[in-house]
């Protein structure tokens, strides 16, 4: 009895191309280390333990069946890996121990290469950030914060007044930016980076 | 003496100033020897990774990179701030894991001059070298104010405990290091639930709501437990626990008045050091009424700049128009 029902066709719907077939694998590949992703077993323990699950479009559960469905598109639309607050819970606690956190940060970049994020404002800030960092080689928090609150809160910014004056004149907020000393190395390092990253 | 190598990171510098006060305070003190990465470089926090990949882990290995060239006899680095603990060793150990990652950004190096074997280095957190290369009998020796009645509630945060590729701490969920540690200085250590739950990270400035809810679950814990004070390992932690308290409070329609204070500047106020040079009075949410429980008063740190002098002779400043009532008043008495 089991026979045939392994002999019987697998039902594929003919909108899905084969290529889709291989967005798990290539997900897989581009993320640091070893992912593990393939070995998902769909136990939800990802979600269950998530403190930011509720505001997420798809637990991490959903968002992985999806990469094996091929839905390419609608995952990389998802808020999931945009809410996703790197607390490495759900990576401890995975049973097939996948680099959960290090795949949200490659849906991240796979998001931002095909344009298909909803909000800007996380992929600004993480834009912002690289840019102070590329020009600089430290982060500089009032230049990220001005640009980044102007941008996306302006609302936000008189409610927060009295606390950004308590870290200027506290001085836990520098007015300029530090540089390191060996800016040219750091940028002709990321530079040779950027050019393998391209050529993968 | 104990020689490490030490990757400050950008926040010692600014935000937590506290931290980096303090830590060189005690570090005298329990002969912690530190010698600084030259020239480092920011470990990309949690945004690089998001954006590319070889140049994110290019970034992060620079660092180790320098650290291998700058080290004296000593394989150690220490990285008092969570994140960049985590991304240094998240780069040593991926690189390890997939040599084709590690040629990538060796190759990236190279362009600069510079190479890192992986694996060739040891990543540490400060909190895992006090406890377990000092020692919590060394720490107690060095006690001479204890933190007698004071009730603290001991935070690690995510980046310490978990992924901790070496398992270098007790648990990824519940690790004691910190409330042993908070023990041997005499405080009142609170089982906290949350130890290492969440601060929002870098959600207060992409996802505010989603913050503020993580924030508020900490804060409202901690105050249910009655805790003085809450103890940080981390600038984000800190930052995101004590400066947007506040606009948290705001949010929820709260008043939480939660100091949240570095795990080394209680070390310093337990081994009789000033409590300026250690930092206190740098936060937002005031530990004055907390640590005058333990019988030491600390001057809020003011704005540096002169104060203006008041001016009783200043510029004529016009004055209100008279009220109606006012004006009525007058001409009744005129009459």
């Amino acid at each position: 009895m089991v026979a045939t029902q392994i002999n019987a066709s697998p039902v594929i719907p003919v909108s899905v191309k084969n290529e889709d077939l291989t967005l798990l694998a290539e997900v897989s590949a581009c993320t640091a280390g070893v992912s593990r992703l393939e070995m998902c077993i769909q136990c939800g323990s990802c979600g269950g333990s998530c403190p930011a699950a509720e505001d997420m479009d798809h637990t991490p559960r959903m968002l992985f069946a999806m990469l094996r469905a091929g839905m390419r598109e609608a995952a990389l639309k998802s808020n999931t890996f945009w809410i996703c607050v790197s607390c490495y819970h759900c990576v401890v606690r995975c049973p097939q121990n996948v680099h959960i956190t290090d795949v949200m940060y490659t849906l991240k970049s796979m998001a931002i290469r095909a344009k298909l994020y909803q909000d800007s404002t996380a992929p600004d800030f993480s834009g912002t950030f690289v840019d102070m960092v590329e020009e600089y080689g430290r982060s500089f928090e009032l230049g990220l914060a001005s640009r980044h609150y102007l941008k996306h809160f302006p609302l936000r910014l008189p409610g927060m007044t009295p606390m950004g004056l308590g870290m200027l004149s506290k001085k836990r907020m520098s007015l300029i930016p530090k540089r390191i000393e060996n800016i040219s190395q750091l940028k002709t390092v990321l530079d040779r980076a950027k050019e393998l990253e391209a050529g993968q | 003496m104990n020689d490490y190598i030490l990757y400050p990171g950008c926040s010692m510098e600014t935000s937590a100033r506290a931290y980096y006060d303090s830590l060189m305070a005690v570090a005298n003190v329990i002969g912690l020897n530190f010698k600084e990465i030259e020239d480092w470089n920011c470990c990309g926090a949690t945004e690089y990774l998001g954006i590319s990949l070889t140049p994110a882990y290019a970034l992060i290995a620079r660092n180790l990179a320098l650290a291998t060239d700058a080290s004296n006899g000593t394989r150690s680095v220490v990285a008092p701030c969570s994140a960049c603990y985590l991304n240094l060793s998240k780069a040593d150990f991926h690189m390890r894991e997939r040599p084709k990652l590690g040629q990538m950004v060796n190759e990236a190096l190279a362009a600069g001059g510079l190479s890192y074997t992986p694996g060739s280095l040891e990543i540490r957190h400060l909190l895992d070298v006090i406890v377990y290369d000092i020692g919590l009998e060394t720490v107690k020796s060095k006690v001479v104010r204890p933190l007698k009645g004071l009730r603290v509630a001991p935070y690690l945060g995510c980046m310490v405990p978990r992924p901790d590729y070496e398992h270098r701490l007790s648990d990824h969920e519940h690790p004691v290091e910190l409330d042993l540690l908070l023990n041997a200085l005499g405080a009142e250590v609170i089982d906290f639930p949350l130890k290492t739950e969440c601060c929002g990270g870098h959600m207060t400035q992409i996802g505010p709501e989603t913050a503020f809810e993580l924030i508020h679950r900490l804060i409202s814990t901690a105050d249910v437990h009655k805790a003085d004070l809450m103890v940080a390992v981390c600038p984000m932690c800190q930052i995101n626990l004590d400066a947007y308290q506040g606009e948290m409070n705001h949010f929820f329609r709260t008043n939480f008045k939660m100091p949240i204070i570095f795990f080394t500047q209680l070390m310093g106020l337990a081994f009789g050091l000033n409590a300026k040079e250690l930092g206190f009075g740098l936060e937002i949410v005031s530990a004055k009424k907390a640590i005058a429980k333990i019988g030491v008063e600390i001057q809020e740190q003011k704005p540096s700049g002169p104060v203006r002098p008041h001016k009783p002779e200043g510029l004529p400043m016009p004055k209100p128009l008279p009220s109606r009532r006012q004006v009525a008043v007058k001409d009744e008495v005129a009459r």
